[in-house]
């Protein structure tokens, strides 16, 4: 496994980086934590003429979880720091509960969440988990900083919408208004796997009633899907096992996913039904809704 | 009248290292300091480096290559074409099943991965950079991925390189005794029929292959660096065709990464290396990547089976019928003793009391990578010991019978040996029924019966699953068994110095075994020299004595055997040169462990490294001098050691996800020279065996695209899945094998994966579900939860892009 010739450059200021990506002109590479990247260099699946390093950058290494429940991640917070804080347990169970499912303990040590949202997956965790809490991903370049809903971000498979002189530096979760709960349930075939299928559910409750939801989707489609229908069948109702089922059944129905050697297509639909089910279910016994 | 006996002076056996210690492995002393030195470590002088360019497709004529760019490159120092091989004669080579297999590709390319061209660069880089520059026109051809698209009528010849090849049949082949098994049928009660596939595995040793072959013109010795796990039969394969002479061929086998059957064949790659050394006049390295090693180099398995039980009311079997098609890739590459062409599959049932059976078997060729290897077992016993597990366990559901008592019923009794086996093998000793027991009771059967019961009541789905078998380890005997005619017997060399320390060499070969621990506790139980005093060196064909190397659990069987031969002679001339220290006759002199002394005055004695110090210092007239000797050991038959492994399961009825609840693994491998690294034998095997069963196949679409071609895709289960394993250990000496050993590295892969599926499927009776073929992912387990019907084949996978 041996890629083809590159350069490398780790720059020690935001304005360099960005600076020899420009010059890059779209043939340079951000390196973060390297875990989808690196694989592909490898198998020549991809090959950059200039890797810029971004390890090297001051004061991207923050993970903020703010007094009103807003969350910052720098973009090279590594998915580790966001499995061990105890904040964001607290604040954000769906991003809480998706950590420690990311790959295993090797990977998470390097990978980042910014890069994961960057590398856009369709398999990936982490713009499930972000596409459900309704994050955004802010941006810097030659131009300036500019902020990017998720949902505008990721453009397709392997696909965002980043310019090629654009570097991500953070990605930003709002701050809720309601109660938050959530859950993340990933059906894989072994540790380190990507998702058959998996669910991410973020919910905002005030009083028994759901106030805000994002329900959103991972290894069913070309891209994370965010089950919008689902997700906003549940505003102002209670979670009975009426609405639950409901939304369930309109999740279900908004994956796209292929028949492959992990399973059909029926059955990976049949998993994001239950999964659905499952952690709305568990959020209505209160024990496990955030405090 | 009581005799004291003289307080002894032997040594303490454990406190040696002898046999029953469960002494550390001295090989981990290097391996965990990273001080390992596997072929990616050689490096010599103005070495240069290989690349293979690999066919994208499974199934062309090429039409052209065009390898001028490559040349163009600045670094590049040799490419290689099928074109060029076949100059020299040497595009294809024999096989080790009597096929043959192209080098590089000619006419055509016959499987995703097969070997078109190399580049030998000055780093492997540039060479890499090379083979990407060659253009290859190829003219697609349709593509065969399973027996069934192999044997339909307009199917495309895959080998038409070969004369007298009309179909893509590579064998037919039979065994047993088809009129009195016909007979059986017609006098059962009832008939149990059974249809399987034993999906593709692939051994995956964590080390690649690899090579770095050194011709020197000078001297015309080769000296080749290699990852295999039989470097004799490598140096003769070399020698036959190179036609180089035998003794300028010397094949080195360092530290192997694992090896597990996939480095038994010869490669491409092994050859290629060679050839372009002996072009360039440069040492060259070849270091296979990951993606090559699955997509290309000797897998497991994949063989579909059918089979018939005839029995009584009372549950006894009256007679087997088997049918196997096997899927050979494009090459049949098969590792096997010659004479057997779908290995040793019909050693299935060998623990049964069956008084016949017959079986059929017939190879196909396909568009998928050569192989058929041993992957951790003896040659195919793996497929028979699952098929005969899952035989057993539909047959006692379709008698109504608990699968414990069917099996008691059926077993070969502890008197009953040695037993002829309805296939025509003779089993040796063993206790089945006290095993079982052992595990039953370990698991508390009757317990877990119950509270199956109680959880079904709450829709929980419970299951327990059984497999016993014993396998045929320790090929050959000489007379049934041998490799492109070169017999499968083995051998040591042992040669203790002056001051009591000792070299041992073996013909076998460690990968993982921790041979140089336990071959030195051989010694240290037959001579009572400390095991630490042994070294123990394999693997260099200018040092080891010829032997058939290590695969089919064959090294404790047949090279341990040689060892502990090995010792007795030095032991035997050990003894004249105690009678010699002695001032007695030789018949005067006694032994006892690490020491020989007057039989009449026991306080007399000289222990066994004064007999080494003499042996070079004071020897007798007429004795030669020195204390070495070597044994050729043809064993007298296989040995039979016998597992029961017991899963218990708990399916998710929603998902079809399940998980283990307990394994009891109880092993009979008769005697245990270390029970540490028996266990870690067996703990290894279940592992993989639990892969096989859980997550692992590689499959192919229907364009013979290899879906399994790196580890994101071939699965080998972690800590975190893989269950915790409950051991337990039952001995019954193999009797004719010296240390009474009979071999334990295969038996927990070979007989584990039908417990996991047998457990499954009990957790499903009542589904209307006779089988879940492997693996058992949970779309397959909800498939047949929710339609009630088989989960059969791996077919081409499906596609609805
Ligand atoms: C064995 C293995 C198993 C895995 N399993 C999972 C899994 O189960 N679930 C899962 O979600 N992921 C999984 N991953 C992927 C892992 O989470 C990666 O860490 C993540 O996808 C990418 O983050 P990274 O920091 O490593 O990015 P890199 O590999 O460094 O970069 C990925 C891509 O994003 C770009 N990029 C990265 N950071 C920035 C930035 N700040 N600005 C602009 N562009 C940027 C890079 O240029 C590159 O194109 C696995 C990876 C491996 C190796």
């Amino acid at each position: 496994m041996y890629p083809s010739r590159f350069a490398y450059e780790a720059p020690s200021s935001l304005d360099e980086a960005i600076g020899l990506l420009h010059q890059g002109a779209g043939e340079a590479k951000v390196l973060a934590g390297g875990q989808s990247l690196v694989p592909l260099i490898k198998l020549r699946f991809a090959s950059p003429e200039l890797l810029v390093d971004i390890n090297r950058l001051p004061g991207l290494d923050t993970l903020d979880v703010a007094a009103d429940g807003s969350i910052r991640v720098g973009a090279l917070v590594r998915h580790r720091d966001l499995e061990r804080s105890t904040d964001l347990a607290r604040v954000q169970p769906v991003m809480a509960a998706a950590a420690p499912l990311i790959a295993d303990p090797i990977v998470r040590t390097r990978g980042t969440l910014v890069g994961s949202l960057c590398h856009a997956d369709p398999q990936g965790d982490w713009a499930a988990a972000v596409t459900a809490v309704g994050g955004h991903v802010v941006a810097q370049g030659p131009g300036g900083r500019r902020t990017i809903p998720i949902a505008d971000f990721v453009t397709g498979p392997f696909q965002n919408v980043l310019a090629y002189d654009e570097v991500a530096v953070e990605a930003v979760i709002p701050a809720p208004t309601g109660q938050v709960a959530g859950g993340f349930l990933k059906l894989e075939r072994r540790v380190g796997d990507f998702a058959t299928a998996g669910t991410a559910v973020a919910l905002e409750l005030t009083g028994d009633r759901v106030s805000r939801a994002g329900i959103a989707l991972t290894g069913v489609g070309s891209r994370t899907i965010d089950a919008r229908a689902a997700a906003d069948s549940l505003i102002g109702q209670v979670l009975s096992a009426q609405a639950i089922a409901q939304a369930a059944d309109l999740a279900a129905e908004a994956a796209q996913p292929n028949s492959d050697h992990r399973g059909s297509a029926a059955y990976k639909r049949h998993v994001i039904h239950t999964f659905v089910t499952r952690i709305l279910t568990r959020i209505t016994t209160t024990s496990e809704r955030a405090a | 009248m009581t005799v004291t006996e003289p307080t002894s002076r032997a040594l303490d056996e454990i406190k040696i290292g002898g046999m029953g210690a469960s002494r550390k492995r001295v090989e981990d002393n290097r391996f965990i300091r990273g001080r390992g030195h596997y072929v990616d470590d050689v490096v010599l002088p103005g070495m240069l480096h290989m690349e293979i360019l690999r066919s994208p497709l499974a199934h062309a004529r090429i039409k052209s290559i065009d390898a001028s760019a490559a040349w163009d490159i600045p670094g590049v120092r040799l490419v290689l074409t099928g074109e060029m091989m076949a100059t020299r004669n040497l595009a294809w080579m024999p096989t080790l099943s009597y096929d043959t297999q192209a080098v590089l590709a000619t006419d055509k390319v016959r499987f995703q991965g097969q070997e078109v061209a190399c580049v030998i660069a000055d780093d492997p880089y540039i060479a890499k950079d090379a083979c990407e520059a060659i253009v290859v026109d190829y003219e697609p051809l349709p593509v065969i991925v399973n027996p069934t698209q192999a044997l339909a009528p307009d199917a495309p010849i895959i080998r038409d390189d070969k004369q007298n090849q009309p179909d893509n049949v590579c064998f037919n082949w039979e065994v047993g005794d088809r009129d009195r098994t016909d007979q059986a049928f017609a006098d059962a009660d009832v008939v149990s029929k059974i249809q399987l596939h034993y999906p593709r595995s692939h051994p995956s040793p964590l080390e690649t292959c690899g090579s770095v072959a050194d011709f020197d013109r000078a001297t015309g010795k080769l000296t080749v660096y290699m990852t295999t796990q039989a470097p004799h039969i490598v140096r003769a394969a070399v020698a036959l065709i190179a036609e180089l002479p035998e003794h300028l061929i010397r094949i080195v086998s360092p530290d192997l990464g694992g090896g597990f059957g996939n480095k038994v064949p010869v490669y491409p790659g092994y050859v290629m290396s060679i050839l372009a050394s002996i072009l360039t006049e440069r040492p060259v390295k070849w270091i296979e990547d990951r993606t090559g090693n699955l997509i290309s180099t000797g897998f497991g398995r994949d063989v579909y089976l059918e089979g018939e039980m005839a029995l009584r009311k009372d549950g006894r079997i009256l007679g087997i019928r088997m049918h196997t098609d096997s899927d050979h890739g494009a090459f049949f590459g098969d590792a096997q003793p010659s004479k057997f062409k779908i290995g040793l599959l019909h050693s299935a049932f060998a623990c049964y009391d069956i008084p016949t059976a017959h079986l059929t078997a017939r190879g196909v060729y396909t568009n998928k990578a050569p192989g058929g290897v041993a992957y951790r077992c003896s040659f195919r016993v793996t497929e028979a010991m699952f098929f005969q597990e899952r035989m057993v366990q539909a047959a006692a559901d379709d008698l109504g019978m608990d699968q414990a008592e069917f099996r008691r019923i059926n077993f070969v009794r502890d008197d009953d040996f040695p037993h002829r086996t309805p296939f025509g093998f003779l089993t040796d000793s063993g206790q089945y029924e006290k095993c079982l027991q052992v595990g039953l009771d370990a698991i508390d059967y009757p317990g877990f019966l119950k509270e199956k019961e109680e959880a079904a009541k709450n829709g929980r789905l419970l299951g327990i699953g059984i497999s016993c078998m014993t396998e045929p380890l320790g090929a050959g005997n000489s007379r049934e068994y041998d490799i492109l005619g070169i017999k499968m017997f083995d051998s040591a060399e042992l040669r203790v110095h002056m001051t009591g320390k000792a070299i041992l060499r073996t013909g076998a070969k460690t990968q993982g075994q921790g041979h140089e621990t336990t071959w030195a506790q051989i010694v240290a139980h037959e001579l009572g020299l400390p095991a630490d005093d042994i070294v123990v060196e394999e693997g260099d064909t200018d040092t080891a004595p010829f032997g058939m190397g290590t695969y089919a659990s064959r090294s404790t069987p047949v090279a341990g055997a040689a060892i502990a031969m090995a010792a007795r002679k030095v032991k035997a001339k050990a003894r004249k040169l105690a009678a010699h220290l002695l001032e007695v006759s030789e018949e005067d002199v006694e032994w006892e462990l690490g020491r020989f002394y007057v039989r009449s005055a026991p306080d007399r004695g000289v222990t066994i490294q004064e007999c080494a110090m003499a042996a070079y210092s004071n020897m007798p007239d007429g004795l030669e001098p020195g204390l070495e000797a070597n044994a050729y050991y043809d064993p007298p038959n296989l040995t039979w050691p016998f597992g029961c492994y017991i899963a218990t399961v708990e399916i998710d009825p929603v998902t079809g996800v399940w998980d283990v609840l307990r394994f009891v693994a109880v092993d009979d491998c008769g005697v245990r020279i270390n029970p540490m690294i028996v266990e870690g034998q067996i703990m290894g095997g279940l592992t993989e065996a639990y892969a096989m069963a859980s997550m692992q196949f590689i499959t192919f679409d229907e364009e013979g695209n290899c879906i399994g071609s790196n580890f994101m895709d071939y699965l080998l289960p972690t800590a975190w899945e893989t269950p915790g394993w409950e051991l337990h250990e039952v001995v019954t000496p193999c009797p004719h094998h010296p240390i009474g050993a009979k071999g334990v590295g295969e038996c927990a892969t070979v007989g584990g994966p039908a417990a996991f599926v047998n457990a499954v499927m009990d957790a499903l009776k009542g589904h209307g579900v006779r089988n879940v073929d492997m693996p058992l992912l949970p779309d397959r387990v909800y498939e047949a939860i929710t339609e009630r019907h088989d989960v059969s084949g791996a077919p081409p996978i499906r596609t609805d892009r």
